[in-house]
C-alpha cells in the first residue's frame, strides 16, 4: 500500500506536467506492448493417456508493456497460471508481475535496475534467457551495467538472483564479460585489414551458503571463459574455452570435480555455398544458482546442443539436448543452392542442404580409492564413450512453377532414449523419416499446403503416419487438419489416430487460433531447453496481440 | 495493488504519446562482428523493411526468399532497404552467414542472439516485419506470413511510406 501512495504523486506529475520537456535530453514518451493468452479444456482420454483435469479448463497468459522515453527505457510483464496448463513447470502458480525493469543509456553507461536478459560470449558460462512457449525464464533480477564508451571495448556487468518461477533461486549470481574488437580498437592502423579480431573473457560467480549437514561445500563457485573470434568475408572462426571450479550439486552426484566446456566452430560462405562445421567438449559443466536444483531451473549457462533443429513433427519426435554431465559432440552442414537455368537448379534454382551431427558419452573411468572418490571420475580427454545421438539428413527445397513449391526431407537418426529421456533397458532407438511439404497457389485468395511424414521407430513405438493439410484463405483465415497415427505400435490397442483440427484468424498484429482435437504427448524443445508435453484432448485457444 | 499502481504510472507517461512507435535502440552483432545500434539504422530518409526470423522457421524463410526474388525491383522503384534480424542464439547463430550466403541474400543481417531487439519490439513470435518510414518510425508491421499476397502486402506499406517521403 505504501508503495501505492508513493507512486500516485509520481504518476499526476506526468499527467499534469509536461515531464518530457522537463527531462533533458529525452523525446517523446511512447508506450508498446504485447499480449498472449492460452486456454486449453481437457478431456480425459485413457486410450492416450491424457489424466482428467480437476479444473477441467486452464490457462496461461501474459501480457508485456514497454515505456521508453529517448534514453530512457522501463518495463513490466504481467503473468497468470490459473491453474498453469499441462506440461508446464507446476510452480507457475497464481498471477503477479515477475518481471521488470528500468534502463538509462547516458552516453556509453547503460545501467538497468530490475530484471535483466543477458549473455556473455556464447553463453557457456552465463546467459539469462526466456522462452515462454516453453515456460522458461531464468531472468536476472538486480543490476546490470554495459559500457560501451570506448569503440571496440564491450564491459557488461551483472549482479543479482535468479527468477525461478514467482520467487527467486537462494544464489547470488555475480559476473563481468568484456569483449575487444582489435580492429575497431585500434581504427586507422587496422583498415586495410580483411581481417577481424574479436577477442573476450568473462567470470561468474556464485555464492550459496552451505547448509550441508554431510559434506563440505564451496559457498563461492567461480566459473571463467575465454573466446576468440577470427573473420574473414567468407570465413568466420570461433572458440570458447570455459572452466568451472569444484561445484558439489545434485546434477553431478555431488562430485568435487572441477568442469570444462570447450566449443569451436568454423564458417565458410560464399554465393550460393554456406559450409558449417563445430565441435564441443562439456565435462561436468552444469552450472546453477541452486546447487540442489533440478529440472530447468536456476540454471545459470547455455550449452547449446549441436544437432539440426527440426520443425517437421516426426523428425522433430526424437530431440537432443546437451548433457551437462559430459558429452562430446560435433556437426557439419553444408548447403548449396543450383544455379537458375542448370540441370538441378531448373528453371528457379534449387536449395540443397545436408546435416550430420553426432553426441557421445564421455570415456571416463570412475574412481573408487578413498583419496580421489570424491572427483567421481576422470576423463580420457581424446576417447568416446556411449552414442547418445546422431542424425544424418538431407533436405531440398524446389520451386516448380510460381503456383508449386516443396521441400523435402529425409534422414536416419539414433537415439539413446535411457541417457537422453533417464529411462533404463531401452535399445539404441533407430528411426528413418521423411517429409514432403507442399504448396499449391491455388489463385489470388487460395493457398493449399500439405505435410506428409513418415517415421520409422522399431524400438520404440514402431512406425507413424502423418497427413495435414491447410487452406489459407484471403489475408486473414487459415484452416487444418491433421491426423498423428502410430500405425505400427505393436500393440494393437494403441495404434491410435491424434486428429486434431485448428482454425485461425489474424488482422493487424492479432491473432485467435481455436483448436480441437488429440494431441500426443512429446517433448518439445527449443534452444537448448526442453520439456515434456502430455497427451491431451480437448479444445485450445490462443490469442496474442502486439502494440 | 501493484499492478494497479504500475498501470497507472504507464497510463500517466503516455498520454502525450506519439501516433508512430519508433525503432527501438538496442544493440546488436552484425555478420561481421560489429556490435552496432539498432538506433543507428539508417536508409537516407527512405524506408526500411526490418523483418524478424530464424534459421529454424520454415515460414520466415519462405517470406524473405519470395522478397528475395523481387528486392531489386524493389529498391529501383522505392529505394528500400530490408534488414533481416535473425533471432538464432548460439546454437544456430553459426548457421546465419552459411544461410544467407546459400541463398544469395543481398539483405542487411543482424544477429540478435539473446533476443533483446526482439523483446524491445514486443515480438512474440517469429515471423515478424515492422515497414520503417524515413524516420525509423513503424508504418505497419504484421507477425504472419500470408502466401496468398503477404509479401505484396509489405511492399504495398512500403510504397506508401516511400510516397509519404517523397511528399516532404
Amino acid at each position: 500500500m505504501k508503495k501505492f501512495l508513493v507512486l500516485i504523486p509520481v504518476a499526476l506529475s506526468g499527467i499534469f506536467c509536461d515531464l518530457h520537456a522537463q527531462i533533458p535530453g529525452m523525446g517523446n514518451g511512447q508506450i508498446h506492448g504485447n499480449f498472449q493468452i492460452d486456454a486449453q479444456y481437457y478431456n480425459p482420454d485413457s486410450a492416450i493417456g491424457a489424466p482428467a483435469v480437476p479444473e477441467k479448463a486452464l490457462s496461461n497468459g501474459f501480457g508485456n508493456l514497454i515505456y521508453t522515453n529517448g534514453k530512457f527505457m522501463a518495463g513490466i510483464r504481467y503473468e497468470h497460471y490459473l491453474n498453469v496448463m499441462q506440461g508446464f513447470p507446476v510452480d507457475y502458480k497464481g498471477t503477479g508481475i515477475p518481471y521488470r525493469f528500468a534502463t538509462y543509456n547516458n552516453d556509453g553507461l547503460e545501467i538497468t535496475v530490475g530484471s535483466s536478459y543477458d549473455q556473455f560470449g556464447s553463453g557457456i558460462v552465463y546467459r539469462a534467457f526466456e522462452d515462454r512457449g516453453l515456460g522458461y525464464d531464468n531472468a536476472l533480477d538486480g543490476a546490470r551495467v554495459r559500457f560501451t564508451k570506448v569503440k571496440g571495448l564491450a564491459i557488461k556487468g551483472i549482479w543479482g538472483k535468479q527468477r525461478t518461477f514467482f520467487t527467486s533461486s537462494p544464489g547470488i549470481v555475480r559476473g563481468i564479460d568484456g569483449e575487444i574488437n582489435l580492429n575497431t580498437l585500434l581504427g586507422h592502423k587496422m583498415d586495410s585489414c580483411k581481417t577481424t579480431f574479436i577477442i573476450g573473457g568473462n567470470f561468474v560467480s556464485r555464492y550459496q551458503i552451505d547448509q550441508n549437514p554431510l559434506l563440505d561445500m564451496p559457498q563461492n563457485v567461480g566459473a571463467w571463459s575465454a573466446r576468440m573470434n577470427i573473420i574473414r568475408p567468407k570465413l568466420n572462426l570461433f572458440g570458447e574455452w570455459g572452466y568451472k571450479i569444484n561445484d558439489p550439486t545434485l546434477g553431478n552426484n555431488y562430485i568435487y570435480k572441477p568442469g570444462t566446456a570447450l566449443f569451436v566452430s568454423a564458417t565458410y560462405a560464399t554465393k550460393g555455398l554456406g559450409i558449417m562445421v563445430a565441435a564441443k567438449q562439456i565435462d561436468n559443466f552444469g552450472f546453477r544458482s541452486d546447487r540442489d536444483a533440478a529440472g530447468n531451473t536456476a540454471i545459470i549457462n547455455y550449452l547449446p546442443a549441436l544437432t539440426k533443429q527440426h520443425t517437421y513433427q516426426l523428425a522433430a519426435y526424437y530431440p537432443y539436448a546437451t548433457q551437462p554431465n559430459g558429452e562430446i559432440s560435433w556437426q557439419a552442414e553444408i548447403g548449396y543452392k543450383f544455379k537458375k537455368g542448370t540441370a538441378l537448379g531448373g528453371k528457379y534454382g534449387t536449395s540443397l542442404t545436408l546435416n550430420y551431427s553426432q553426441a557421445h558419452g564421455l570415456d571416463s573411468t570412475e574412481l573408487h580409492d578413498e583419496a580421489t572418490t570424491a572427483l567421481g571420475y576422470e576423463t580420457n580427454l581424446f576417447g568416446l564413450g556411449a552414442l547418445y545421438f546422431q542424425d544424418v539428413n538431407i533436405e531440398v527445397f524446389k520451386k516448380f512453377s510460381p503456383k508449386f513449391k516443396g521441400t523435402f526431407l529425409t534422414g536416419v537418426l539414433q537415439y539413446n532414449k535411457n541417457v537422453i529421456e533417464g529411462k533404463i533397458g531401452y535399445p539404441i532407438i533407430m528411426t528413418h523419416y521423411a517429409v514432403f511439404d507442399l504448396i499449391f497457389k491455388l489463385n489470388d485468395k487460395l493457398t493449399f499446403r500439405t505435410d506428409l511424414e513418415h517415421m520409422y521407430a522399431k524400438e520404440d513405438f514402431g512406425s507413424w503416419g502423418m497427413a495435414l493439410a491447410e487452406l489459407t484463405i484471403g489475408e486473414h483465415f487459415f484452416a487444418a487438419a491433421m491426423d498423428q497415427y502410430n500405425y505400427g505400435n505393436k500393440h494393437e490397442e494403441l495404434r491410435i489416430h491424434y486428429v486434431n483440427a485448428q482454425a485461425g484468424y489474424y488482422w493487424g498484429t492479432n491473432r485467435i487460433v481455436v483448436g480441437y482435437g488429440k494431441q500426443r504427448a512429446g517433448i518439445f524443445c527449443v534452444g537448448g531447453v526442453c520439456r515434456f508435453v502430455p497427451a491431451s484432448n480437448g479444445f485450445t485457444i490462443s490469442m496474442t496481440s502486439s502494440f | 495493488m501493484q499492478i494497479a499502481a504500475a498501470f497507472l504510472l504507464f497510463t500517466a507517461f503516455t498520454l502525450k504519446q506519439d501516433n508512430l512507435q519508433k525503432l527501438a535502440a538496442v544493440d546488436v552483432k552484425g555478420l561481421d562482428g560489429k556490435i552496432i545500434n539498432t538506433g543507428s539504422f539508417s536508409n537516407n530518409g527512405k524506408p526500411i523493411v526490418v523483418s524478424f526470423w530464424a534459421t529454424w522457421c520454415a515460414p520466415c524463410k519462405k517470406e524473405l526468399n519470395e522478397i528475395a526474388e523481387v528486392y531489386e525491383e524493389w529498391q529501383k522503384e522505392t529505394g528500400v532497404k530490408v534488414i533481416a534480424v535473425s533471432i538464432d542464439d548460439a546454437r544456430n547463430s553459426p548457421k546465419v552467414k552459411p544461410y544467407v550466403e546459400q541463398q544469395e541474400w543481398t539483405y542487411e543481417v543482424y544477429l540478435d542472439e539473446n533476443q533483446d531487439f526482439k523483446r524491445a519490439m514486443n515480438v512474440n513470435n517469429v515471423p515478424h516485419t515492422f515497414v520503417l518510414n524515413g524516420n525509423n518510425e513503424v508504418t505497419w508491421q504484421t507477425n504472419v506470413y500470408n502466401p496468398n499476397g503477404g509479401v505484396e502486402d509489405i511492399y504495398k506499406h512500403v510504397k506508401e511510406a516511400a510516397a509519404a517521403a517523397e511528399k516532404k
